[in-house]
C-alpha cells in the first residue's frame, strides 16, 4: 500500500490527511503531497540568517512547519516516563493569508506520555484564521484548543526559555516547565538541513539543552517528574524527495552533556539518506555527513500490523561512537490519523544516555 | 421424501379441484400481506429519513451547545471552549431561497466535527480540502438536484443575490438541506462570526465547567435517543401501523375461514391417507408445508401490492408529513432486503395462526371417523355462548383501558378491545336478532328463511365480523375527519386574523416596507409579530408575540380565558398556551410557567388557552414588546397588514414590485387559507385511502365466504327445490338472506362506528396530537355508508345466487343421489 510507506516524519502532510478523516485514499493523496514540489510556496535556500523572536513564529509561505518536543523524564523512585507535545501547520494552497474561515492554515496537535507499561496519545485538528490554534512569536506561544506551549515571563529569544507546555487527552495530562541558559542550536550546515541528494530541505533549529521539571498525570494519578526535554523548530515547501518512504529520527542525550541529532531518509531504491549534528558540550554543532554514519535496525517489534525496528545499533566511527539502544516502551504507537512510532530510547556502548526516537513511513 | 411429495400432490389435488377456494385463500392472504407491508413501507421510508435528518450534523441525536435566546451567537465561543478542552464543533443554520423555494442552510465546520456526528467521513473521501476552500462546495441529498432541476456543479443564486458554492451529492443527506462550510455559510445568511449551536463530540478530556466559560448564554441540550421529528411524528405512524394492522387481520379472517372450509372437505382425503399408513405426524407436516408454501407464494404477491400502495400512498404521506411537522420525506419509495423478509414472515406466521385452529383438528383426526362437513359449524355453534361471554370480557377490557389509560397506546387499547369486543359479540347477537325474527315469523317458509340463515350464520360469522369492523372503522374515522375538518375551518377563519401576511428578508427591510405602508392611506394597521424558540419540560416550545390590536381582542379564538385577558397579556407577566402545551404540562388557568430567557426566566400566568391545530410543538402566545424585551435576539421579519379587501390586490403587486417579496414571504389571506386546508385534508388523504382498502378487503371477505358456502349448501336448498320452489325464488332468497344478515350487521356497526369516533375524537386524538374536537354526528355520512355496505353485501351475495339461479337442475337432483 502506497499510503502506508509514504507516512513520512514530522510532516503532516496535505490537510485532507490530516484531517483525519481516516481514509486510505485521502491519506494516500496527502503523504504523496509531501513529495510534490511547494508551487507558489516559499523555496528552503541555504545561506539564510536566522531571526529570533521572529522565527519561532510561523512561516504562512511554507508549506509545512512544526513546534516538536520531547522530554525524558523521570518520577522520584527513579521510574521512567516520556512527554511529546507537537504542533504541526500546514498550507492548503499558496498566496496571500485570507481571513476568518477563508484562512488556509490547518493545524493539528499530538500529544503523548510513554511509561515502561504504557503509552498514551492524543490528538487534534483546527483551521487557522479563527483562533482555535496557531503560534504568535511575541510573546511566543503556540497552542491548539487547551493544549499550550508559552513563554513564561523573562522568557529569552536566544534561549526559548523558560517555557510551559501543557496537553492533556482521555487518560493523561501532563504539564512541565522547561529551563536553560544554553542558546538555541542550529541543525544541518547553519539551520539549512538536507533531506536528499536532490535538493530537498528544510530550515531547522533545536533547543537541545531543556531541563524539564513538572507533572505527568495518568488515570488521573499525578506524578512530578524531572528531566531532560529537546524542542525541534522545522519549515519547508518541499522536505522529501519524491521517492523518499519515510525516516528514522533520533534525538540523543549524551551523557557527557553532548546531544546528538541523527536521520535517516528511507528511500525506495534503496539508497537512504543519512545526517545528522553533533553538538558539543560548548554548544557547537557539527554536521555529520552521509558516510560517516551507519544506522542497523536490530530487533523489530509487531505494532498495528506492520514489522518496527525499535531497536538500533548505530556507529560514527570518526566520534568513536558504536551504541546500541533499546526503547523504554517498545509499543509507543503513535494510532493517530497518519500513525507513527515516537517514544523515550536508552542506549550504551561506547556512549550513554537518553534519547527519542521516531519512525515513520513503516 | 418422495413419500412427502406424493402426500403433498394428493392434497394439493383439492384445490385443482376447488380453484374458488384456492383463489379465497390466496386474497385472504395477499390482502393481508399487501395492506400490513404496504403501511411498512411508508413507516420505515419515513423513519428512514427522521434518521438521516436526525443524523445530519447534529440533530437530536448529539449532545449541543445553544443560545439560552434561541439566537445566534458570536463564534469566539466556540475558540473559548475549544481552548477550554471541549471538542465542540460549530454549526450555523439558517434558510435560503432558491427559486422561490426555501431550503435549510446548514454551515459546518468539517475539521473539528466529530466523527460520531455522521457524515463528515463522507466528505473527506472526496476532498475536505474542496468543500473549504473557495469557491467551496454546496453538499446536498440526491433528490434535491431533480428537485431543484439543476445538474452536479450547477451554483443556484440564493437569496440576496449571493451565488452558492457548486452542488455536490452526498447521498446520507436529507432532501431540503444545503450543507456548505461554516465561513460561506456565515457569508450567505450575512452572519459574520456568529454560529448557532456547538456540537459536543464524545472524546473527552477534561473540560471546565460551562458556566465559567460562557456565562449563563449557552445551555447544554443533551442528546435524546428519538429524534424530534420520530416524538412528534409517533402519532402520525401509529395510526397508518394501526390501519395496517386492522387490514392485516380482516385479510386472515378470510384465510381463516378459507382453511376451516378446506380442512373440512378434505377430511375424506385425509382420513383415507392416514388409512394408508401416512401417520399423524408426517400428515400434519406436509399440511404446514403446503400452507408456508402457498403463504410465501401469496406473500410474495402481497408484498408486490404492497409495494404499490406504498408508492401510491407516498405522496399524501410525504405531502402530510411535511405539512404538519415540517418532515422532509423522498418521494422515491426504497425499500431494503428487511423489508421483503419481514413481509414473508408475517405473511406465513398470520397463515400459521389463521390455521391453528384446523391443524389442532387435523392432529386429533380419528382414523376411522365419517366425513362430516357440517360438523365444524355445528361444533363452532356450542363454542357460541363461550364467545358471548368472552366479547363481554373484552369488552369490559375496553371501559377498564378507558378508565384507567393515560397515554396514546391505551387510546389505541381502547380502540381494539372495542372493536374486538364487538366482533365476537356480533355472532351472539345476529343469533339472538335472527332466533327472534323466527319465532315471530308465521309462514313455513318465513320460519325456514330465519332458520337456514341461523344455520349459515356460523359460516358466516368471521366474514360478517370482518364486515363490521371495517364498517365500523369507516364511520368512526369518517365522522372524526368530518368533525375535523368543520372545526378546523372556522378556526383557521378566526385565527388567520390579517389580510396580509409578509415575511422580510431583513430586520432592516422590514423596516423599510413598515415605512411604506405607513404612507398607504389603504393599511388600516400593520400588525409586528414575531417567534422565539425555547425548551420547556424537555420539548421544542414556540413563542408567538402577538400585536396589542383590536384584530386580535376581537377575532382570535380562545378556548378558555380570564377576565381581562388581553389586558394582562398586554403588562407582559401573563401569556395564552396552545391546548397542546396545557394537555401536556397539565396546565390551566391562573397557573404558571417558566420560559427561560436571556436574563432569567420569564414567568407568565396561564390567563388563556386556544387551539392550535396542526402545530406538532407547544405555542404560547405573549404580548410581542414583551416579547422583543425579554428575546432581543429575535428577528422583527414578520408583518400582518389590516387592509380594505378591495385594495389587497393592487397593495400586493406593489410591495412585490418595490420589495422583490414572492409568493412565499407575501401572502393573503385566502391563500393562505387554501394552503393551509389542502394541507389538511392531504393529512387525511392516506386515513381515507386506507379506510377504502380495508373496506374492500371486508367486501371480499364476505363474497369468499359466501362463495365457499354455496356449495356446501346445497343439500340444504335441494330439498326445498324438490318440494316445488323455483330455483329463481332459491336464488332470490338466498340473496335475501345475506341481504338481512348485511343490513343488521351494518346497523350495528353504526353505532359501534360512532363510539370509534368518539374514541379517535376524545381519547386518541388528544393523546397523539394534543387537541379535541367538539363531537358531531353526521346521518348523512352514515346513511351514505349504509347504501355502500349493502351494495358490497349485494355484490358479494351476487355470483353465488346467479350461479344457483343457473344451476342445472340435474345437480340439484345428484344431491339426493349422494352418499351424503
Amino acid at each position: 500500500m502506497n499510503d502506508k510507506r509514504l507516512i513520512s516524519r514530522r510532516a503532516f502532510a496535505s490537510s485532507v490527511a490530516l484531517l483525519g478523516l481516516g481514509r486510505r485514499s485521502a491519506l494516500a493523496q496527502s503523504f504523496a503531497g509531501l513529495g510534490i514540489d511547494g508551487e507558489g510556496f516559499a523555496t528552503v535556500m541555504p545561506g539564510k540568517v536566522f531571526a529570533f523572536p521572529a522565527d519561532h513564529g510561523p512561516h504562512p509561505d511554507y508549506r509545512i512547519e512544526w513546534w516538536y518536543v520531547t522530554a525524558n523524564l523521570a518520577d522520584s523512585k527513579g521510574t521512567a516516563y516520556g512527554a511529546q507535545w507537537t504542533l504541526f501547520r500546514q498550507a492548503m494552497r499558496a498566496g496571500a493569508q485570507a481571513q476568518g474561515w477563508a484562512n488556509q492554515q490547518i493545524w493539528m496537535g499530538h500529544a503523548a506520555v510513554t511509561r515502561a507499561d504504557t503509552h498514551r496519545y492524543s490528538e487534534t485538528f483546527a483551521r487557522g484564521g479563527v483562533g482555535q490554534a496557531g503560534v504568535e512569536a511575541e510573546p511566543y506561544r503556540a497552542w491548539i484548543d487547551s493544549w499550550e506551549m508559552r513563554g513564561l515571563d523573562a522568557m529569552s529569544d536566544t534561549t526559548l526559555a523558560p517555557l510551559e507546555i501543557k496537553a492533556s487527552g482521555a487518560d493523561f495530562r501532563y504539564l512541565l516547565r522547561l529551563d536553560t541558559d544554553r542558546a538555541l542550536v542550529l541543525e544541518g550546515d547553519a539551520g539549512y538541513s538536507r533531506k536528499s541528494e536532490r535538493g530537498q530541505a528544510s530550515y531547522y533549529y533545536s533547543q537541545p539543552y531543556f531541563r524539564a521539571s513538572g507533572s505527568v498525570t495518568l488515570d488521573g494519578m499525578p506524578v512530578q517528574v524531572t528531566g531532560q526535554a529537546w524542542m525541534d523548530r522545522e519549515w519547508s515547501s518541499q522536505p522529501l524527495a519524491s521517492d523518499q518512504t519515510g525516516w528514522d529520527w533520533f534525538s540523543l542525550h549524551l551523557n557527557d552533556r553532548e546531544k546528538l541529532m541523527l536521520y535517516r531518509m528511507r528511500q525506495s531504491d534503496g539508497h537512504d539518506y543519512l545526517s545528522g549534528n553533533w553538538i558539543s558540550k560548548e554548544g557547537k554543532s557539527e554536521q555529520i555527513f552521509p558516510a560517516d554514519i551507519k544506522m542497523m535496525p536490530m530487533a523489530s517489534t509487531d505494532i498495528a500490523g506492520r514489522k518496527l525496528p525499535t531497536s538500533w545499533r548505530i556507529e560514527i566511527p570518526a566520534r568513536g561512537m558504536a551504541i546500541e539502544s533499546i526503547p523504554l516502551n517498545a509499543k509507543s504507537w503513535m494510532g493517530t490519523s497518519f500513525p507513527y512510532w515516537e517514544g523515550p530510547i536508552s542506549f550504551s556502548g561506547s556512549h550513554t544516555g537518553l534519547g527519542y526516537l521516531e519512525m515513520t513511513g513503516y | 421424501m418422495s413419500r412427502t411429495l406424493w402426500i403433498l400432490a394428493v392434497l394439493l389435488s383439492h384445490w385443482r379441484r376447488h380453484p374458488m377456494q384456492l383463489a379465497t385463500l390466496l386474497i385472504g392472504l395477499i390482502s393481508a400481506t399487501a395492506l400490513w407491508s404496504g403501511v411498512q413501507a411508508l413507516n420505515q421510508q419515513a423513519r428512514d429519513s427522521y434518521d438521516r435528518a436526525a443524523a445530519t450534523f447534529g440533530g437530536a441525536r448529539t449532545a449541543m451547545l445553544v443560545a439560552r435566546d434561541g439566537t445566534t451567537f458570536p463564534q469566539q465561543l466556540f475558540v473559548d471552549f475549544r481552548r477550554a478542552g471541549w471538542p465542540v464543533s460549530p454549526v450555523l443554520e439558517g434558510r435560503v431561497q432558491i427559486g422561490g423555494r426555501s431550503f435549510r442552510l446548514l454551515g459546518i465546520e468539517p475539521v473539528t466535527l466529530p466523527a460520531e456526528v455522521g457524515n463528515a467521513p463522507a466528505i473527506g473521501r472526496a476532498g475536505l480540502q474542496s468543500f473549504m476552500t473557495p469557491p467551496g462546495e454546496t453538499l446536498v441529498a440526491p433528490e434535491m438536484l431533480s428537485d431543484l432541476d439543476l445538474p452536479q456543479g450547477a451554483r443556484p443564486a440564493a437569496t440576496s443575490s449571493m451565488v452558492l458554492p457548486p452542488l455536490r451529492v452526498q447521498p446520507q443527506l436529507v432532501p431540503g438541506v444545503l450543507v456548505v462550510d461554516i465561513g460561506i455559510a456565515q457569508r450567505l445568511l450575512d452572519r459574520p462570526d456568529q454560529v448557532s449551536r456547538l456540537l459536543i463530540g464524545k472524546s473527552g478530556a477534561g473540560r471546565a465547567a460551562l458556566e465559567t466559560i460562557a456565562g449563563d448564554r449557552l445551555r447544554l441540550v443533551e442528546p435524546t435517543a428519538e429524534s424530534d421529528l420520530e416524538r412528534l411524528t409517533d402519532s402520525f405512524h401509529l395510526n397508518l401501523t394501526a390501519f395496517g394492522l386492522l387490514s392485516f387481520f380482516v385479510g386472515l379472517f378470510i384465510v381463516n375461514s378459507a382453511i376451516g372450509l378446506a380442512f373440512e372437505q378434505r377430511r375424506p382425503m385425509l382420513r383415507t391417507l392416514r388409512a394408508c399408513g401416512v401417520s399423524a405426524r408426517m400428515l400434519n407436516t406436509v399440511l404446514v408445508l403446503e400452507l408456508v408454501s402457498l403463504a410465501l407464494l401469496a406473500g410474495a404477491v402481497g408484498l408486490v401490492c404492497g409495494y404499490f400502495i406504498a408508492a401510491s400512498l407516498l405522496p399524501d404521506v410525504a405531502a402530510s408529513l411535511r405539512g404538519l411537522y415540517g418532515a422532509q420525506i423522498p418521494g422515491e419509495l426504497t425499500l431494503k432486503p428487511e423489508w421483503w423478509i419481514a413481509g414473508l414472515v408475517i405473511g406465513v406466521i398470520g397463515a400459521l395462526a389463521a390455521a391453528t385452529a384446523s391443524f389442532a383438528k387435523a392432529i386429533r383426526l380419528p382414523v376411522l371417523a365419517a366425513a362430516q362437513p357440517q360438523a365444524w359449524q355445528q361444533a363452532q355453534h356450542r363454542w357460541l355462548i363461550w364467545q358471548g361471554a368472552f366479547a363481554l370480557v373484552v369488552l369490559a377490557v375496553a371501559a377498564g383501558f378507558l378508565w384507567f389509560g393515560d397515554s396514546l397506546i391505551s387510546g389505541f387499547a381502547v380502540l381494539a378491545a372495542l372493536l374486538l369486543g364487538a366482533a365476537l359479540g356480533l355472532p351472539v347477537i345476529l343469533e339472538w336478532v335472527l332466533s327472534l325474527s323466527q319465532r315471530s315469523a308465521g309462514r313455513p317458509l318465513a320460519v325456514w328463511f330465519w332458520a337456514d340463515s341461523r344455520q349459515q350464520l356460523s359460516g358466516l360469522s368471521l366474514a360478517l365480523m370482518a364486515l363490521l369492523l371495517a364498517l365500523a372503522v369507516n364511520v368512526g374515522v369518517g365522522t372524526m375527519v368530518e368533525s375535523f375538518s368543520r372545526t378546523f375551518t372556522s378556526w383557521l377563519d378566526g385565527r388567520l386574523a390579517a389580510d396580509v401576511y409578509i415575511n422580510a428578508s431583513s430586520d432592516a427591510q422590514a423596516a423599510e416596507i413598515k415605512a411604506w405602508l405607513g404612507e398607504r392611506p389603504e393599511v388600516e394597521a400593520i400588525l409586528p409579530g414575531g417567534r422565539a424558540e425555547a425548551q420547556i419540560g424537555g420539548a421544542p416550545v414556540e413563542i408567538l408575540g402577538l400585536a396589542d390590536h383590536a384584530t386580535y381582542r376581537d377575532r382570535w379564538p380562545l378556548l378558555q380565558s380570564s377576565a381581562n385577558a388581553w389586558d394582562r397579556l398586554h403588562r407582559g407577566d401573563a401569556g395564552f398556551i396552545s391546548e397542546q402545551l396545557s394537555r401536556r404540562l397539565k396546565l390551566t388557568l391562573g397557573d404558571r410557567i417558566d420560559v427561560p430567557a436571556s436574563g432569567g426566566n420569564w414567568t407568565l400566568e396561564v390567563v388563556g388557552i386556544y387551539a392550535d391545530y396542526g402545530n406538532p410543538k407547544g405555542q404560547i402566545a405573549v404580548n410581542f414588546a414583551a416579547l422583543t424585551r425579554r428575546f432581543p435576539g429575535i428577528p422583527l421579519t414578520r408583518l400582518g397588514l389590516r387592509v380594505a379587501p378591495a385594495a389587497i390586490p393592487a397593495l400586493i403587486s406593489g410591495l412585490q414590485d418595490k420589495f422583490g417579496l414572492d409568493g412565499n414571504n407575501l401572502l393573503d389571506q385566502a391563500t393562505l387559507k387554501a394552503e393551509s386546508t389542502r394541507i389538511f385534508n392531504r393529512t387525511f388523504a392516506v386515513t381515507s385511502a386506507l379506510n377504502a382498502f380495508t373496506l374492500g378487503v371486508a367486501g371480499i371477505a364476505l363474497l369468499t365466504s359466501l362463495l365457499t358456502l354455496s356449495n356446501s349448501r346445497l343439500p340444504q336448498l335441494a330439498p326445498l327445490w324438490a318440494i316445488g320452489i323455483t330455483r329463481r325464488r332459491l336464488a332470490v332468497i338466498e340473496l335475501l338472506k345475506t341481504l338481512s344478515v348485511a343490513l343488521i350487521t351494518t346497523l350495528l356497526a353504526l353505532p359501534l362506528g360512532l363510539l370509534v369516533a368518539w374514541c379517535l375524537i376524545a381519547v386518541v386524538n388528544v393523546k397523539a396530537f394534543g387537541w379535541r374536537l367538539p363531537f358531531n354526528v353526521f346521518p348523512l355520512q352514515l346513511l351514505e355508508l349504509l347504501g355502500v355496505a349493502m351494495a358490497a353485501a349485494l355484490l358479494a351475495a351476487l355470483l353465488p345466487v346467479i350461479k344457483l339461479a343457473r344451476m342445472q337442475p340435474t345437480s340439484l337432483i345428484k344431491i339426493f343421489a349422494d352418499e351424503r
